[in-house]
This record gives C-alpha cells, sequence and structure tokens, in this order.
C-alpha cells in the first residue's frame, strides 16, 4: 500500500478535480458514462526451492481494474478514471493500490490537453520497450515491465496530418514497486520501497518534462523524443538499517534522456527499431534493440497466421550495464488463430552473448464466452553464472495462469 | 447559347457512339461498377453500429459489438475507423485504415491496455477480420480500380432486376480468383455476392437485405449475411444507426489520436 500513500498529495488533486469536471459535465450535458473493467484471479508455481529464506513456492492472488468513462461535447471532452488494486497471499508487497487513470480531455481544434494521471506508450519494439520513459514500471505485477502506473501529467499534443508533436510537464514521481522478502523474482537483498533517495533536492515533487515527435513517410514510422527528469530505473544501493540488516535503497539520479523509434514495414517484413541515449552524472550511456517480424498469413485452413520474430538488444555500458540487455539476442514467434476466441500463443527466448545464459518465455491467451478470458504464460531461466544480473531470479522458474471476467 | 449546343452535340454523339460500336462485357461491367461507385458518393462521412454474430457448424455463437467510423477521401480510398465495444475483454480497441485501391493499405491497431497504437501489416488481405467468415478484403472500401470486370447478364433478384458482374481482384494477396455480384439495376444496391476461392470453387455467399434510404438519397442494408459453404460457419452483421455527414473530421482518422478515439 506504500505506493498510495506517499502520493497522497496527487490522490487529493486529482478526486478534488474530477469532482469539479464531474459536477461540470453532469450540467453540460447528457451522455451517461460508462462502467467496464475486469476482475481476475491469478495463481503463479515457482517449481524449484527457492534462492532466498523466506521466498515462498507460489501465490494466489485477486485483481480489479474497474474504469468509469464519461464523454460529452461528441467526445471533445471526456474524464476517465481507473483504480487498479492487487490482493496477493503471500508477498505484502505485491498487495498494491493504483490509479491507473483519472484524467480529463480537452480538444479544441487540432490541440488535445489531458490532465491528470495518464498512462502513455512510446516505442514499437516488442522484447523490450527502451523509449517507453513516462510511466513508472509496476514491476511486482510481471517481469516483462509491460505494467505501468499511473503517471501525473499534463500533456499537450499538436495534430497534424503529418504527425503529431506531444508535450509533457509531470509533476510527482512515482516509485518503482519491487517484490518483499516473501516474493520471487526479486534481488538477494530486498529492496526497502519505504525508503528513497533522489539526486534532486525537489526529491519526488521534482517536475519533469518531456517532448515527442511522431511523424510518417509512407511504410515508415519515425518517432524522436526527449526526457528530462529523475529516471524511472533506479541505482539499488546496499545500505545498513536501524536493525543492523543490510538492504537496498533505490537512488534516483537526474537523467537526460533523448529516444529514437523507427518502423518500416516492407512486403511480410515489419523493421523496428529504438534506440535511447542518456546522458547524467558520472556516465553517458547508449543502448538500442531492433530487428524484424516476418508473418506467414494463412498459414492454416482456418487462416492463422505465424509471426517469427528476432531482436537484438545492446547496451554500451556492457556488462557493467545495470540490466540484463546488453548484448542479448531475443528469437521468438507469434501464432494467431484468428479464431472466435481470439486464441493466441506467443513463445521466444533470450540468449546473453556475454554471459551464455538462456531464459524462455511462453504466452498463451483465450477467450472463453464473451466475458471470461484464460491467460497463461511460462517461464524459464538456464545457465545463470553467478556474475549475470539475472542470478537472483535464476531458480524462479514459473507458472502462471489468470483467469478473469471482463464486464 | 453556345456552350448548350455545344453539350447537346456531345451528348447526341456519345449516345451514336455508344450504340455504333457495341459495348463488350469487359466494358459493360466497368460501366456498372463506375455507375454504382458514382451512386454511392457525396455521403462525407459516415458512422453506424453493427453487430456482428459469428456462428459455427455446431451453432455456437459469439458476438461482436463494433462502431464504425467512415470518411470518404477523394481521389483515395476512404479512412475507415472500427471500434470494439464487446466482446468486453477488447473494449476500446481499435482498427484505423486508410485504403489505396491497389497501393497496399495503411493500418493501425490500439491496444488499449497498453495504451500503444501500432502500425500493423495491412498485408494479410484475405485473412479471417476477427474470427469472422468475412475477410478484411471484403470489408474494406471497394474502389472501382481494386477489380477488373466482366458483365454476365441480366437477372431479377427477388423483387428487382439485377445485373450480373463478374469481377476479378486486381489488388495483390487476395483470397479468391473472382467473385459474382448481383446489382440491382434502379439504385446499383448490392443484392448478392459469391466469392470463388484461389482453386476457383465457390467458397462463401454474402446477401445483404433489408435495404433502407438515408437522407433520401443513399441506401444501406440492415443485414449481410456471409455462409462460408465449405466449413458451415456463417457470419451475420446486423447495422444500426447509420448517419451520414456527421461532425467527424480529418483529424478523427489521425492514427496518433487513437488514445482519445473511443
Amino acid at each position: 500500500m506504500s505506493t498510495l500513500s506517499k502520493n497522497y498529495s496527487y490522490v487529493f488533486l486529482v478526486i478534488g478535480f474530477l469532482l469539479q469536471t464531474l459536477l461540470h459535465a453532469v450540467h453540460a450535458d447528457n451522455t451517461s458514462g460508462v462502467w467496464s473493467g475486469y476482475i481476475s484471479g491469478q495463481g503463479r508455481a515457482f517449481w524449484q526451492s527457492p534462492q532466498f529464506s523466506d521466498q515462498r513456492d507460489g501465490d494466489l492472488s485477486l485483481a480489479f481494474e474497474p474504469e468509469y468513462y464519461k464523454q460529452w461535447n461528441d467526445g471533445l471532452r471526456a474524464i476517465t478514471f481507473s483504480p487498479f488494486v492487487r490482493l496477493d497471499s503471500t508477498d505484502p508487497e505485491r498487495s498494491h493500490v493504483d490509479i491507473r487513470e483519472a484524467h480529463y480531455l480537452h480538444v479544441v481544434g487540432d490541440w488535445e490537453w489531458r490532465v491528470g494521471v495518464a498512462k502513455v506508450f512510446w516505442g514499437v519494439t516488442e522484447s523490450q520497450h527502451l523509449v517507453d520513459i513516462i510511466n513508472q514500471t509496476d514491476l511486482v505485477e510481471n517481469l516483462d515491465t509491460e505494467d505501468k502506473l499511473g503517471q501525473p501529467m499534463i500533456e499537450t499534443t499538436w495534430l497534424k496530418d503529418w504527425g503529431a508533436l506531444q508535450f509533457y510537464i509531470l509533476p510527482g514521481f512515482r516509485e518503482r514497486t519491487f517484490p518483499g522478502r516473501k516474493g520471487r523474482l526479486r534481488t538477494g537483498i530486498v529492496v526497502d520501497t519505504d525508503e528513497e533517495e533522489f539526486e534532486s533536492g525537489a526529491e519526488e515533487r521534482h517536475v519533469d518534462w518531456a517532448l515527442r515527435l511522431k511523424t510518417q513517410f509512407g511504410p515508415v514510422d519515425l518517432g524522436i523524443s526527449h526526457f528530462n527528469g529523475t529516471s524511472r530505473a533506479p541505482e539499488l544501493r546496499p545500505t545498513l538499517n536501524s536493525a543492523g540488516g543490510v538492504e537496498l535503497i533505490p537512488y534516483y539520479g537526474l537523467i537526460d534522456q533523448t529516444g529514437l523509434d523507427l518502423q518500416a514495414i516492407i512486403g511480410n517484413w515489419t523493421w523496428k527499431l529504438e534506440s535511447i541515449l542518456q546522458t547524467k552524472k558520472g556516465r553517458d550511456f547508449t543502448a538500442a534493440v531492433g530487428g524484424f517480424e516476418y508473418t506467414f498469413y494463412g498459414v492454416s485452413e482456418s487462416g492463422a497466421d505465424l509471426g517469427v520474430l528476432s531482436e537484438y538488444h545492446f547496451d554500451d555500458r556492457k556488462q557493467d550495464a545495470p540490466v540484463g540487455f546488453q548484448d542479448d539476442i531475443f528469437l521468438g514467434m507469434r501464432y494467431v488463430l484468428n479464431d472466435a476466441q481470439d486464441t493466441e500463443i506467443l513463445a521466444g527466448g533470450f540468449y546473453d552473448f556475454d554471459y551464455s545464459s538462456k531464459s524462455v518465455r511462453v504466452e498463451l491467451q483465450r477467450r472463453f464466452s464473451d466475458s471470461w478470458k484464460l491467460e497463461s504464460e511460462l517461464q524459464m531461466f538456464s545457465d545463470v553464472a553467478g556474475d549475470d544480473p539475472l542470478r537472483t531470479i535464476r531458480r524462479d522458474d514459473y507458472f502462471q495462469f489468470d483467469l478473469a471476467y471482463y464486464f | 447559347m453556345k456552350k448548350i449546343w455545344f453539350l447537346t452535340w456531345l451528348l447526341v454523339s456519345t449516345c451514336i457512339f455508344s450504340i455504333s460500336w457495341a459495348e463488350t462485357p469487359e466494358e459493360k461491367g466497368l460501366a456498372i461498377a463506375v455507375a454504382a461507385d458514382k451512386r454511392d458518393t457525396g455521403f462525407v462521412t459516415q458512422t453506424a453500429d453493427l453487430v456482428m454474430t459469428l456462428r459455427n457448424r455446431q451453432g455456437q455463437e459469439s458476438t461482436r459489438y463494433i462502431r464504425t467510423r467512415t470518411l470518404e477521401v477523394e481521389g483515395d480510398g476512404d479512412k475507415a475507423l472500427s471500434i470494439f465495444d464487446r466482446p468486453a475483454d477488447i473494449k476500446h480497441t481499435a482498427v484505423l485504415t486508410f485504403s489505396h485501391g491497389l497501393e497496399p493499405d495503411d493500418q493501425w491497431l490500439y491496444l488499449p491496455a497498453l495504451k500503444r497504437v501500432k502500425r500493423i501489416n495491412s498485408r494479410n488481405k484475405s485473412g479471417p477480420f476477427v474470427g469472422s467468415e468475412f475477410a478484411f478484403e471484403d470489408l474494406g472500401s471497394q474502389e472501382v480500380e481494386k477489380y477488373s470486370y466482366k458483365y454476365l447478364r441480366d437477372e431479377s433478384c427477388d423483387e428487382w432486376q439485377c445485373f450480373v458482374v463478374e469481377r476479378f481482384p486486381e489488388y495483390e494477396y487476395s483470397g479468391y480468383t473472382r467473385q459474382l455480384a448481383w446489382i440491382d439495376q434502379a439504385e446499383y444496391r448490392i443484392v448478392k455476392v459469391e466469392f470463388y476461392d484461389r482453386k476457383n470453387s465457390l467458397l462463401k455467399t454474402l446477401t445483404y437485405s433489408g435495404y433502407q434510404e438515408y437522407i433520401d438519397y443513399f441506401w444501406r442494408p440492415d443485414e449481410m449475411f456471409m455462409e462460408n459453404h465449405q466449413t458451415g460457419k456463417t457470419t451475420t452483421l446486423k447495422w444500426a444507426n447509420y448517419k451520414f455527414k456527421t461532425k467527424l473530421k480529418e483529424r478523427d482518422f489521425n492514427s496518433n489520436a487513437l488514445p482519445r478515439l473511443r
């Protein structure tokens, strides 16, 4: 629950703001609001004995993410409110509450404004999202870093035929979530999420900003972005706590990050590239991920598609990189049945050229009836060396299933 | 005055010309397609609600609720946006397509869970649209240049008199060798289309029904029924709430606006 309590001021700000817009909306118009969302039950099983004491062999959890949406003035004004809660049976750090979205949309001509807590996605690649930086990663949700925390922002979009120019003011920092003592998929020494250090004197009140240009030339899509502010990825610093034990304290530095994302569709090929240049006190670095997806259409009688993907990951910090993607190749396939249940299977593996470690992931999703959906995933690690950034999760192979009811 | 004389002369000579030079079946087929296209021009924008029901051979059903928006583009294919309301797990998913006749279309998919706008490969013309018996190419904007034509015969089709026209896809990657279309002679309404697969055997039949006239000009069907003869599966499209010349603008079909278009 700590993520929420630290952002009290924002929560109140957002609620107050929403009440105001709601009142305004009630007077202004008549299109009724709509509730939608899902409730899901999840189970995870880790079949290898844990590497660290206190870690458990699995967990059961419940997640609930409703969304309220109301628009008026032909959709040129709208409010969205979407809280999220997960209750986990073993790891109190994984039980958490967040406001994923709580924003007001205002469109005038070519200009769009969004004010409040929102989610933004940047980028094109599949196996890692390098350029995407606006929202903090909700790491306790999934290792794949695709779950994000809501970010307070003022977003301005200038929409033109040639693309869009977007400007962001980001007041208020969200700290990354980390698994607790009992959780798997964590660092050896537990990260203390109740304490953190910032390079900025304003700490979590530092106002970040970002800029993004999106345009296209025929089959080529180009995005250029710049971010200035507190890094979403912390350095984890070992510290002695009051009880005399060692803990990891997240340290969030100030960075400038310029990003480039490029995609080209040529025949059955889709070529993708993301690259970042980050400057901060200490050391600058560049990182990139790029590759292709080739699709074989209609491989079965029923019209299934088979996509083959490969992406290469690079980070010029090499083995000093705090991330696992410094010299890795990803190979994967996507099998889309194109059936009434939207059945999809995604399987992929990473090979690390520096550490020779391998990891494999298989994801399957299928809808049952019109309201139920089953998602499952299998994650395995092998040949993880003692100096590999993955070493603390090398015994954390797992199988996960999610059964969700959508409304 | 001179102008009127000139126009009359042009008209008369054109008539004589077309009588004296008998039209080939190909010319007549093309002329029908051009006339049908012209008859349906001028709606500027169109919105409609769609309920799509998929039914397999065992009779199991699955339903999608989709809102559609179309922008007419002069000199190019239309821009079309489909927003899904149900099944609930794909609520707010949207597909935006810029049709370009014989050139590959531009297509984007909006994935609401990730807030991700993904430009996708539109080469998959013959693939099924959301698991239905409609292929992407069946639902795309039907520009004249997408086919070559051959007029076959006149035939009565229920209460109307129809042209029967054979059309051959000219665009790449079609799943068909040819289609047979029944088009009513009075208002150029499509009554029925038969689709022949790459082996030239009958694959599907699409039947249009419940035509109504909107804003005193545009004819639209209430229902489209697609039957796959090879698998026994069917898909029914029920249309409602047709609106024309709406307030929609070009920017309501911009891929960068997809996260807010819902």
